[in-house]
């Protein structure tokens, strides 16, 4: 193939990509290499629930507090969340965290807080928190029983039992 | 545009090899070579590809087939623009017998090995300079190790490895006295009292951890390069020699006497019995060994006091020269391990030494001499062949799996494909200008990648816009998939690259590491959170221990620091996030900013010499309030009663606390 008609494929294959919408038929491109990461879960609609996108759909809560979880969430919160939120109802990077637990659910928290961008890019009220705060939250890299025990901390915070 | 070419090569090989040179640079790249490097934004690109900085001592990382630059990583240089070598952590990389030595002259890179292939653990790399070996831990892109070399004088033939890493090289290519004496400089004495050494450096399976297991002392000569044989001749090391004539001035013209030089064969594994059977002698001296603790992200240097050392002339039968015309450099191992190329800077033709002519020529004692004690294997009873003709200047030699090498020709130019078995020309192209080094992914090992042959070259005149006298170095991609190797690519190096390694990126690309994770941070001065920031005061010592996070540094605001203090700033980057580092500058401080990534500590030195409000703020745009990311130190004069204290925010840190140690 000499220049040319490269230029004259290379065209033509990107039109035909802007027709297909960049469907996954496209293969200008011959290269493997992967593509951003697909979601397999079923994508639940984002107004339609209060719970947040990611895989806490049923965060079971225990009565009274588990004071270890609690501790163990203050522990993180020292480390890591605590340059961007008060432990009142203060902004101060991010949302004061007072109440915090009575405004969102147990599941959207724990969603929030382990799937930062993908909320963040897609959830109604995480959104909105961007448009408030102009600095997307860091994704701390928080481990399933980390951000659990951030939740327990966060519920004694709000005076929970 | 193809046919012309074709034509010219065709020419070419009937006139000779001169006529191959291009001297335009149209006519290179011809067919469908754009499409062959394109790599789409966001696709990944195929290989790694590794490239020495040359006289920069930094390491370049490029993707190829796009020749995109990846990442510079330094290794024997300071690097202002993540603070290596300038921050606290990392100075003691760059310590030396010597004294603190931030500047080095990168040649050669080594990937480890794992079964003669490249496992993507570690990359090693010399420094020519200052001698020195240093390892970069492949999960991270950092240098962790760096091993000074005693009793060496221009760390050349280094770092070369064993088919399963067990050791690397450092060859000397000045021969200098050892043991740090001092000499005359006239002939007699170089005769007398220089020598040349092979620093055996063992490298720890588990740990990467280098140490040197022995030295080889040999008559002075200059080391040129290197290669381990691998297969049946694994257990053996291959060096090229140049100035066997010992001339220790004028040697362009002094040390070209001589018809044929040596390649030195060294056969390692009988040298290692020699000294686990405690046949060496331990030499007195002092050399250092810089470390970085990837857990508290602080490298510590110590000195190691001795070596051991192995005489040729005392401990027989594992040292033995075979003659090589002429001035050779490139010494190359095929992928079988059977055959040794050597290459004659100043010679018309590529000798092809066998490895089992080799063995077979010790074991029948098939020598014409000797070297100071040394056995020098007769020429022809090594030999498995020549090749006639090839080009001028030949010098290194890749191979690419399927019988065939590849050796790069300086003088004219170019690189010339031959079958090793017949020694026929298969091919050649021209190179743009001066190539060295040439690499073909994993063509140092038993199972190159082939597909693509890289050449590196010294000159670049009228390849890319002019930039004054100094024009950039650059690299070029051939593909060398068909019987025809076609030129894809020109793309510009940092330094000057000599020789480069390429590893497939699946072997590399899911270890990498994303963060350091802050729960395991052991740095001694680490805020664990801003709950811990503080100032301490102790004589005139003042450490700040800070944080930084989106989109601000705590504490933001210090007062009572004094002229003449010495401070220090132990940033901890809280994030947990991949990609998001934070910088750390203060105005009129004398070093570089620190780069931090996420969850490491870094710590600036920063003596005030004057009075005044310094500010202080991060480099690296990090969010939408990124430039509000500063903050404010105030110094006053020396003696002044100004208490120290420190906030960030409303929550002023209680009052005057001066806490003294």
């Amino acid at each position: 193939m000499n220049l040319k008609h490269f230029y004259v494929a290379a065209f033509a294959a990107c039109f035909i990509i802007y027709g297909c919408g960049g469907s996954s038929e496209e293969k200008s491109v011959k290269d493997e290499t992967p593509q951003q990461p697909v979601d397999e879960s079923p994508a639940p609609a984002a107004t339609a629930s209060d719970k947040g996108i990611g895989k806490f759909q049923n965060v079971e809560l225990t009565h009274p507090l588990d004071e270890g979880m609690v501790k163990a969430g203050q522990g993180t919160y020292d480390v890591k969340c605590g340059s961007c939120h008060k432990l009142n109802e203060e902004k101060l990077v991010g949302p004061g965290w007072k109440g915090v637990t009575d405004r969102r659910t147990p599941e959207w928290i724990m969603n929030f807080v382990t799937n930062v961008d993908e909320m963040l890019e897609k959830d109604p009220k995480a959104q909105a928190m961007l448009e408030v705060c102009m600095v997307r939250m860091p994704n701390q890299n928080l481990k399933d029983d980390e951000a659990r025990a951030v939740l327990e901390f966060m519920r004694k915070n709000d005076g929970k039992n | 545009m193809t046919k012309y070419l074709l034509t010219l090569m065709s020419l070419g090989a009937i006139v000779g090899f001169q006529s191959c040179k291009m001297k335009t640079t149209e006519a290179a790249v011809s067919g469908d070579a754009a499409s062959k490097v394109y790599v789409a934004p966001g696709k990944y690109d195929e290989f790694y590809n590794f490239v020495s900085g040359g006289f920069s001592g930094q390491v370049s990382v490029y993707g190829l087939p796009s020749g995109r630059l990846l990442k510079v990583i330094p290794v024997f240089s300071q690097n202002p623009e993540n603070g290596y070598g300038f921050n606290e952590e990392t100075k003691p990389m760059l310590q030396t017998s010597h004294g603190f030595i931030p500047w080095d002259d990168e040649h050669h890179l080594a990937l480890s090995q794992t079964n003669g292939e490249h496992d993507g653990r570690w990359l090693f790399a010399n420094a020519n300079n200052t001698p020195r070996v240093a390892r970069i831990d492949l999960k991270t892109f950092k240098t962790v190790e760096v091993l000074e070399l005693p009793n060496s004088g221009g760390n050349h033939s280094s770092p070369f490895i064993t088919e399963n890493s067990e050791y690397i090289v450092g060859g000397t290519r000045f021969s200098v006295p050892i043991a740090d004496q001092e000499a005359a400089l006239t002939q007699a004495s170089f005769k007398a009292n220089f020598k040349s050494t092979v620093s055996f450096i063992a490298i720890d399976p588990t740990t990467g951890r280098m140490k040197i297991d022995f030295q080889v002392v040999l008559p002075g000569m200059d080391l040129d390069l290197s290669r381990a044989g691998k297969g049946p001749s694994h257990g053996w090391f291959f060096f090229s020699t140049y100035n066997t004539e010992q001339a220790n001035t004028l040697l362009e013209v002094n040390a070209s006497q001589k018809d044929k030089d040596y390649i030195v064969a060294i056969n390692w594994k009988k040298a290692q019995e020699y000294a686990r059977a405690g046949k060496g002698k331990k030499m007195a001296t002092e050399y250092y060994h810089n470390t970085l603790n990837e857990e508290n992200h602080t490298a510590t240097s110590e000195v190691e006091k001795e070596v051991l050392t192995l005489d040729p002339n005392e401990l027989k039968d594992f040292v033995y020269l075979i003659p090589c015309p002429k001035s050779p450099h490139g010494c190359d191992v095929d992928p079988t391990g059977e055959y040794i190329i050597g290459s004659g800077k100043l010679a018309a033709l590529i000798p092809v030494f066998a490895y089992q002519k080799i063995t077979k020529a010790i074991a029948d004692k098939a020598f014409e001499g000797d070297y100071y004690g040394i056995p020098v294997i007769k020429y022809e009873a090594a030999l498995h062949g020549e090749v006639q003709k090839p080009g001028l200047g030949p010098l290194h030699t890749e191979f690419d799996g399927k019988g065939n090498a590849y050796t790069s020709f300086f003088v004219s130019s170019e690189i010339v494909k031959w079958n090793i078995k017949d020694l026929k020309v298969l091919d050649r192209v021209p190179t743009y200008y001066s190539i060295g080094h040439l690499m073909v992914p994993g063509g140092d090992t038993k199972k190159p990648y082939g597909k693509y042959v890289v050449a590196y070259n010294k000159i670049t005149k009228d390849r890319y816009l002019p930039t004054g006298p100094e024009l950039t170095q650059s690299a070029q991609l051939y593909s060398i998939d068909g019987d025809k190797m076609q030129l894809l690519l020109d793309y510009p190096t940092i330094g000057e690259p000599h020789y480069a390694q390429a590893i497939a990126a699946d072997k590399i690309k899911a270890q990498s590491a994303k963060i350091y994770d802050i729960n395991v941070n052991k740095h001694q001065y680490v805020s664990m959170g801003e709950k811990t920031t503080k100032v301490v005061r102790a004589g005139n010592r003042v450490d700040v221990y800070m944080t930084a996070i989106r989109s601000h540094l705590t504490p933001d605001n210090i007062e009572g620091i004094q002229v003449g203090d010495e401070v220090y700033f132990h940033v901890t980057n809280l994030e947990q996030d991949w990609d998001i580092p934070h910088g750390f500058a203060v105005k009129h401080a004398a070093n570089a900013e620190l780069l931090i990534m996420p969850g490491e500590t870094n710590t600036l030195k920063f003596v005030p010499t004057k009075a005044g409000v310094y500010p202080f703020y991060c480099t690296d745009f990090c969010s939408a309030l990124h430039q509000e990311m500063q903050g404010y130190m105030r110094v006053s004069p020396k003696g002044s009663s100004v208490p120290l204290k420190w906030h960030t925010g409303k929550t002023d840190s209680a009052a005057a606390v001066a806490a003294v140690r």
